[in-house]
């Protein structure tokens, strides 16, 4: 119903607009920035529960962090924030951080290293979703305090083992890094839940915003931070409000009533381009379409015929198609803007190549099998890859279902062909080689589901090695030269078809500056806006 | 549904000489076991739901632990049942738990919600009701005339029309175009959180606080929303009305009254329509009902925060306690319409008095 109530809606408002230009009649305060964004998925604003794109948005803006990216230059990557410095032991086991002085949460109370302490210690003690960001690095419930510590103007952080600095601190830049004001959560704590509950509505940050309200699927209205240690942000006043029809946004957008409209669909974009006051942004974020080919199956398994596959994918019909303004083409598992992320993009739709590709296996009239779900884009890509297959002899039988259908078959290694999305859980290359390019047991028992690579049934090839010494190696240019390196084997060897990465297009009035979505990395950033 | 209408119907078969003081029991009694029983329909069709609630809270990146722990705090390791019980035991209580996806306490949330959509659908209902009645009786007095015919041809747009459609186009013409009207949302952004929230209904407490801006502005608001539902009203009002109308006109005593001369208003208005009040009252009873569960696509396009998309997000999400305490409020609404409907009944029907 709602694919159809969307096209409708599209049509009808794009038939009526393009007889009648829209007036931009009001405008919103100077400084005051009012965007309209779908936020329906905050269910918590504590930073060591956050999970969700809207309620990390809210996040990045009130909560300081110990090292961050700033909105302007992300590909620099992550640099200080609360903490002015760091060092690393000989063993590369434990960072200490020196932190800056004279930082002041929203309560006034000093932002202190025991505050950063325990921000740490409490989000893995808590354990909720994204608790595993911190626990990778070998922090349990009853080590948190001795391997995370405060002393003086210091924190230090000891893992189980050497990782690669930049690992550890791209974690800490995740949303759960976010440093709490222990006095104030503290002040309201219930039944020993380290002020969870409370936490979830109020906030006790330092950054750049206050939080003046949440109204669940309603609107999050922020106020700047005058004495924020960068500077009190142009913006005095955010208001996001929740406007879940696109074709809402844009009349919002249009009336001047807003000023940023983030979710608009392809029409809608296409509807406002060129028009007066009115620019349309094209950043990329994180998420990934890729199809897999399940080792398991005996003639997938081939080298040839995975190599052959990516022949037939018609990356550059299907980006300018259906995808148009939504993805855009990317053969590598790292998004853009991550550390050691490529753009090369070496395959083309080449029948003729992935025929050659076939006969020299010997593959001839193959019948498989591809798991979908039921959203609307993927089984429009699921349908373009059955044509350009069929072109080639091999017949691709789609089966479309429920998310929870379809993945437990990939789950349990049944699906010949997967077609999904992946989205990186943090900022840091290891989140994605982790998955697609991991697998140190490849057996059944092994039951490794949280792995792509194991519901593949791919033994990686060795990548597993080079990934496992990626997250191991302290320097920072030599760690993004090993996942390029990474990345040139799997997108030859792997039975992965990489193929887009998600824009977020965007309108706003044409005022507005500097406002970064967060690339595929981070979370929005108001601080540096003007307009 | 089906259960007002024999409720209505029983309520008038019961013997009208029973005791103020019996009736009133009766009445308590019906209105308790109804709600029990929507409350565990609702509870066991929320826990039998092939949707895993305790993944939607921690997502599916979570560890076995994380899982765990969230499995515990939502007390799904104990006997269905049992958890019926111990709800039961807290709604009692006024604790109608926390919702999921809003972390705050479900009775909040219906306080913030109701009030939106009963705003609402008090406007639509009061439109469609002064427009629609007088339509229905106008049309059935003149059949098959050009205004039946016109009549009928706006209750059939009203009707077929989809209601995102009208709500679209509403908003590209009245506010898009000619910007007569406010655009999505309660109030304009400058004017939220100014008065004071005493019955969470805006225009009833702007007019409370005396702060007229933040009324007209509200109203800009609310205009197009409830007229679109008034309009969907008054077409199902004005079409029954006109059957009912029908009826009675020919009826022998109508034509009795015109033979003794009366002037045709006083039979139309003071005969047939009399004595068409009681199928009406529960005409628009049902029809303010319908509007009060609230109108989800109507909401989604305005961006209106009633009890109706809290419902269907909460159940897409598999928050259980939103779900259960929404439907508690919708059933309470829907038996309160049917008790007042019958209170109107012993008003206007001669046979009750």
């Amino acid at each position: 119903m709602k694919p159809i109530r969307n096209i409708m809606a599209g049509v009808v408002m794009g038939f009526v607009a393009s007889m009648v230009a829209l007036p931009v009649v009001a405008e919103t305060p100077a400084n005051m920035l009012v965007i309209a964004n779908r936020i329906d998925d905050i269910t918590t604003l504590d930073p060591a529960e956050s999970f969700e794109f809207a309620g990390s948005d809210v996040s990045r803006n009130i909560y300081g962090k110990l090292v961050n990216f700033d909105p302007l230059d992300l590909a620099a990557g992550y640099g200080p924030d609360l903490a002015e410095s760091w060092t690393v032991s000989e063993d590369g086991k434990t960072i200490t951080f020196t932190m800056r002085e004279g930082v002041k949460f929203h309560s006034g109370n000093p932002v202190r290293a025991e505050d950063a302490a325990w921000s740490l210690q409490r989000a893995v003690i808590l354990n909720k979703t994204p608790s595993f960001i911190l626990t990778q690095f070998g922090f349990t419930a009853e080590n948190a305090m001795e391997m995370i510590k405060a002393e003086g103007n210091t924190v230090s952080i000891t893992t189980d083992k050497r990782y690669a600095t930049s690992f550890v601190l791209n974690c800490l830049t995740a949303t759960i890094g976010g440093i709490i004001d222990k006095e104030v959560a503290m002040a309201n704590e219930a039944d020993g839940d380290m002020g969870n509950i409370w936490l979830k509505t109020n906030t006790a940050g330092s950054g750049a915003y206050t939080l003046v309200s949440w109204k669940p699927n309603e609107s999050v209205t922020l106020k700047s931070n005058p004495d924020f240690y960068l500077g009190a942000p142009a913006m005095e006043r955010v208001v996001v409000r929740h406007v879940q029809e696109s074709s809402t946004q844009r009349l919002m957008l249009e009336r001047g009533d807003i000023d940023v409209a983030r979710n608009l669909n392809p029409d809608d974009v296409a509807g406002i381009s060129g028009k007066d006051g009115i620019a349309i942004d094209n950043p990329l974020r994180g998420r990934l379409m890729y199809i897999s080919m399940n080792q398991n199956h005996p003639v997938l398994s081939k080298p040839e015929v995975r190599q052959a596959l990516k022949y037939l994918i018609d990356y550059e019909g299907m980006q300018n198609s259906f995808l148009k303004g939504q993805y855009v083409t990317h053969q590598n598992f790292l998004p853009a803007t991550y550390l050691g992320a490529v753009d090369e993009n070496p395959f083309s739709l080449n029948i003729e190549k992935a025929k050659e590709m076939l006969a020299a296996a010997g593959v001839e009239g193959l019948v498989i099998e591809a798991g979908v779900r039921e959203a609307q884009e993927r089984i429009e890509i699921a349908q373009s890859l059955q044509n350009t297959f069929a072109q080639a002899g091999i017949t691709l039988n789609i089966t479309v279902g429920t998310g929870k259908q379809i993945l437990s078959r990939y789950r349990a290694r049944e699906l010949d062909i997967y077609v999904g999305a992946w989205g990186p859980d943090y900022p840091d290359p290891h989140t994605n080689a982790g998955t697609f390019a991991y697998n140190p047991d490849n057996t059944v028992e092994a039951a490794a589901t949280g792995l792509l690579a194991w519901r593949n049934a791919w033994d990686t090839g060795g990548l597993t090695a080079s990934v496992a010494a990626a997250v191991e190696e302290g320097d920072r240019d030599t760690r993004a030269q090993m996942y390029v390196d990474i990345q040139a084997q799997f997108r030859e060897t792997s039975p992965f078809a990489i193929m887009f990465q998600k824009i977020e297009q965007f309108g706003h009035a044409d005022n507005v500056k500097n406002l970064d979505l967060g690339g595929a990395i981070t979370a929005v950033s108001y601080w540096k806006v003007t307009k | 549904m089906a259960s007002v209408e024999n409720n209505g119907n029983g309520r008038r078969r019961s013997p009208l000489s029973s005791p103020a003081v019996v009736l009133t029991f009766k009445t308590l009694g019906s209105i308790i076991i109804t709600m029990l029983g929507l409350a565990f329909i609702t509870f066991v069709i929320g826990r039998v739901m092939p949707i895993d609630p305790v993944l939607s809270i921690v997502g599916e990146q979570a560890s076995k632990s994380t899982y765990d722990d969230a499995y515990a705090a939502l007390g799904l390791d104990k006997p269905i049942i049992v958890q019926f019980f111990y709800y039961i035991w807290d709604v009692l209580h006024g604790d109608f738990g926390t919702s999921l996806l809003t972390a705050r306490p479900v009775v909040d949330d219906l306080i913030r919600r109701f009030p939106a959509t009963l705003e609402l659908a008090t406007l639509g209902t009061i439109m469609g009701v002064t427009l629609g009645v007088p339509l229905g009786v106008l049309a059935a007095v003149n059949k098959g005339s050009w205004f039946d015919q016109i009549a009928r041809v706006v209750a059939l747009i009203g009707y077929s029309m989809p209601i995102f459609w009208l709500g679209l186009m509403g908003l590209l013409v009245f506010y898009g175009i000619l910007g007569w009207v406010g655009g999505p949302g309660r109030v304009d952004i400058f004017y939220a959180d100014i008065v004071p929230s005493v019955t969470g209904m805006i225009l009833l407490d702007s007019i409370l606080d005396g702060n007229w801006d933040v009324f007209w502005n509200a109203m800009s608001h609310i205009i197009l929303p409830a007229t679109i539902l008034g309009y969907y009203s008054l077409a199902y009002i004005s079409r029954m009305t006109r059957s009912f109308m029908l009826e009675q006109m020919s009826a022998e005593y109508i034509t009795t009254a015109r033979v003794k001369g009366l002037p045709e208003r006083t039979v139309i208005w003071g005969h047939a329509f009399k004595n068409i009040l009681v199928q009406l009252i529960t005409v628009i009873a049902l029809s303010y009902a319908n509007l009060l569960e609230g109108s989800v696509l109507t909401e989604i396009i305005f961006s209106w925060p009633g009890i109706g998309s809290y419902i269907t997000t909460a159940l897409l999400s598999a928050d259980m306690n939103a779900v259960l305490g929404g439907t508690i409020v919708v059933g309470l609404v829907f038996v309160l319409l049917n008790i007042f409907s019958d209170l109107l009944y012993r008003v206007f029907d001669p046979r009750a008095k």
